[in-house]
């Protein structure tokens, strides 16, 4: 008796040791990720520095955006950014979440793992392609029949107006949508797999349709889960950069119409970086790549506070 | 006998179950008592649960589920062609084995879900059935100052007589349980087997369970189950004081089980 409990003694102690290990490497590990974040933080402010010793803060309320006059001005990006990625939004988020829908409570079962090797698939394919696909197919096809129908259908609104170029910030977010797609889905699909059958049979033991079951035993309870899976594709989609330069016709202004050329703050960065002449556009860029990084987080941010909103009473 | 004066809710006849190839229920018919408990034991595995199932049309939810048969209720086929499921389970509530109040939704909300989802809006009328189904499953004084938190910040007990409320809220005249209190201390089961004493002044009760005391505290009746098929059924004080066939005999006295 008492040497089995001298063994256990021993085990328990080489247990703590391990322990000791492991913990300590997370430790590391966390300690080395927030200095490499403070360091790009840290990297990127310095660099933008001569711009704001140069201009002051107008660099975040000018929408003027012209190296030959050395005027930077990051307000049109950010519009870009933003509007893009709203539209990406705006059609991905229906889509994922039907298809994850779809694929975990109606299809056949044996149907759904060739459907979602599919849409993980279109995760697989590189950017560029995306941004080729987009020039050569997407572009033509709303210069062609997009833009005049929508245009035609609502004469007084601006959003749809102006002259078809095929390429611009429409265009983009819909690239954008379909580099989006296959992360929210996939990743909603995981969340309502996980959320337990009993839910969905309690619903329906209280006469619940199938869709009412759906919707309280299912979407609810994975609705944090699902938030969490948008704001991932809304970081991605903010950033993506190939793609959205090859489409998005690359103009520094803010229009009213969703269909003419404009930039973002990635694409511009892309576009200008290796031909940046003057000191002050390279530090502008910077800036811009600054300012891309504080929406980033300040968008994070946001997403968790609804998120832990969406937890539900606690 | 006590049968005479009164009716019964459910009649069961050639009820036949089972998933894909393979056969479950077997050919069972019985009868169901108004306002009275009514037992189904047997040992694991003997499609207890999967007949309770049939009862409120849940079984056919399961992929490869089949069944035969009729039950009627309140001499109404519930499986009539045409019948919606949805309607019969309006009809025949269930609680489960395990509690599942719906996570990220209050106790308020999780007994008023019944309600909503049958389109009812009125708030009083809705607080009106919330109070009186948490009165009626004993858990009113332990919730009414907390409707709000959520049905998951409960004990195991209270998440299982919130399910029972929940179930009590849009007033179905029968309500299936699964060994609702399998995964309850004997505290919670003892609360729970006190409340089906009161319930079944008004609701009609089919439980399945384990726990042979259990059926004979609780229930009028009881059935016995052996492999899908109905061995014996009687009122509970003749069948565990006197049982007709052997084998019911061998399982209440522990031979195998
Ligand atoms: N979804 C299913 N698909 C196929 N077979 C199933 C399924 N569910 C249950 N079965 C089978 O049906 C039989 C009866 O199961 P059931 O759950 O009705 O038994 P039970 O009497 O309730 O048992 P327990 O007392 O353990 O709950 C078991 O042999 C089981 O393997
Ligand atoms: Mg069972």
């Amino acid at each position: 008796m008492s040497e089995f409990i001298h063994a256990k003694s021993i085990k328990n102690n080489e247990v703590r040791f391990s322990d000791a290990l492991f913990y300590n490497f997370l430790r590391l590990i966390t300690v080395l990720i927030i200095i490499l974040f403070a360091s790009v933080f840290v990297f990127l402010y310095r660099s933008s520095e001569p711009l704001f010793l140069e201009q002051g803060w107008s660099f975040f309320k000018e929408t003027t955006w012209s190296p030959t006059t050395d005027t930077y001005g990051v307000l049109a990006f950010v519009y870009g950014t933003l509007v893009s990625s709203f539209i990406a939004l705006l059609f991905a988020v229906p889509v994922s979440m039907g298809s994850a829908l779809f694929l975990t409570q109606l299809c056949p079962r044996f149907l759904v793992s060739p459907i979602r090797s599919i849409i993980e698939l279109l995760a697989a394919i590189p950017s560029v392609v995306y941004g080729l696909w987009g020039i050569f197919v997407l572009a033509p096809f709303i210069k062609n029949y997009v833009q005049p129908v929508l245009s035609g259908l609502t004469p007084g609104l601006p959003f749809f107006q102006g002259p078809p170029f095929g390429l611009g910030l429409f265009t983009a977010g819909l690239i954008l949508a379909i580099m989006i797609i296959p992360t929210i889905t996939t990743i909603s699909i995981e969340i309502f797999q996980a959320v337990p059958k009993l839910y969905k049979e309690g619903a329906k033991a209280l006469g619940a349709t199938d869709w009412e079951a759906i919707k309280i035993a299912v979407i609810k309870p994975g609705m944090a889960g699902v938030l969490a899976a948008i704001t991932l594709g809304l970081g991605r989609a903010m950033g993506e950069t190939m793609a959205v330069t090859m489409v998005i016709g690359n103009r520094a202004d803010i229009s009213s119409s969703l269909f003419s050329p404009a930039a973002t703050m990635a694409s511009v960065i892309a576009n200008e970086y290796a031909e940046a002449g003057s000191n002050l556009h390279s530090a502008s860029l910077t800036a811009v790549g600054f300012t891309l990084l504080l929406i980033s987080m300040l968008v994070n941010f946001g997403a968790r506070y609804i998120i832990k909103k969406f937890r539900g009473p606690i | 006998m006590n049968k005479d004066s009164k009716s019964n809710i459910l009649i069961i006849d050639q009820l036949t179950a089972g998933f894909g190839k393979s056969e479950i229920v077997k050919k069972i018919s019985m009868q169901v008592t108004e306002k009275e408990i009514t037992a189904l034991i047997g040992p694991s595995g003997c499609g207890k649960s999967t007949f309770l199932r049939c009862l409120n049309r849940l079984h056919e939810e399961t992929p490869d589920a089949w069944v035969h048969g009729k039950v009627n209720l309140n001499n109404k086929n519930i499986y009539e062609k045409g019948t919606d499921p949805v309607f019969v389970r309006s009809q025949i509530g269930m609680v489960f084995q395990k509690p599942n109040p719906f996570p990220s939704m209050s106790i308020y909300d999780n007994v008023a879900a019944g309600l909503t989802i049958r389109g009812i809006k009125k708030k009083t009328y809705i607080a009106e059935a919330v109070e009186r189904s948490l009165i009626q499953a004993a858990l009113w004084t332990e919730v009414k100052d907390k409707l709000k938190s959520a049905g998951t910040s409960l004990s195991g007990g209270q998440q299982q007589r919130l399910c029972i409320a929940r179930a009590l809220a849009i007033s179905p005249p029968v309500i299936l349980m699964d060994e609702p209190t399998s995964a309850l201390d004997p505290i919670s089961t003892a609360k729970i087997e006190e409340l089906l004493h009161q319930l079944k002044k008004e609701v009609t009760i089919v439980i399945v369970t384990h726990n042979m005391q259990q059926a004979a505290r609780v229930s009028d009746q009881t059935a016995f189950f052996l492999l899908g098929e109905l061995i014996e059924m009687d009122s509970t004080k003749k069948f565990f004081t006197n049982p007709k066939d052997p084998r019911s005999e061998n399982y209440i006295t522990g031979r195998f089980g």
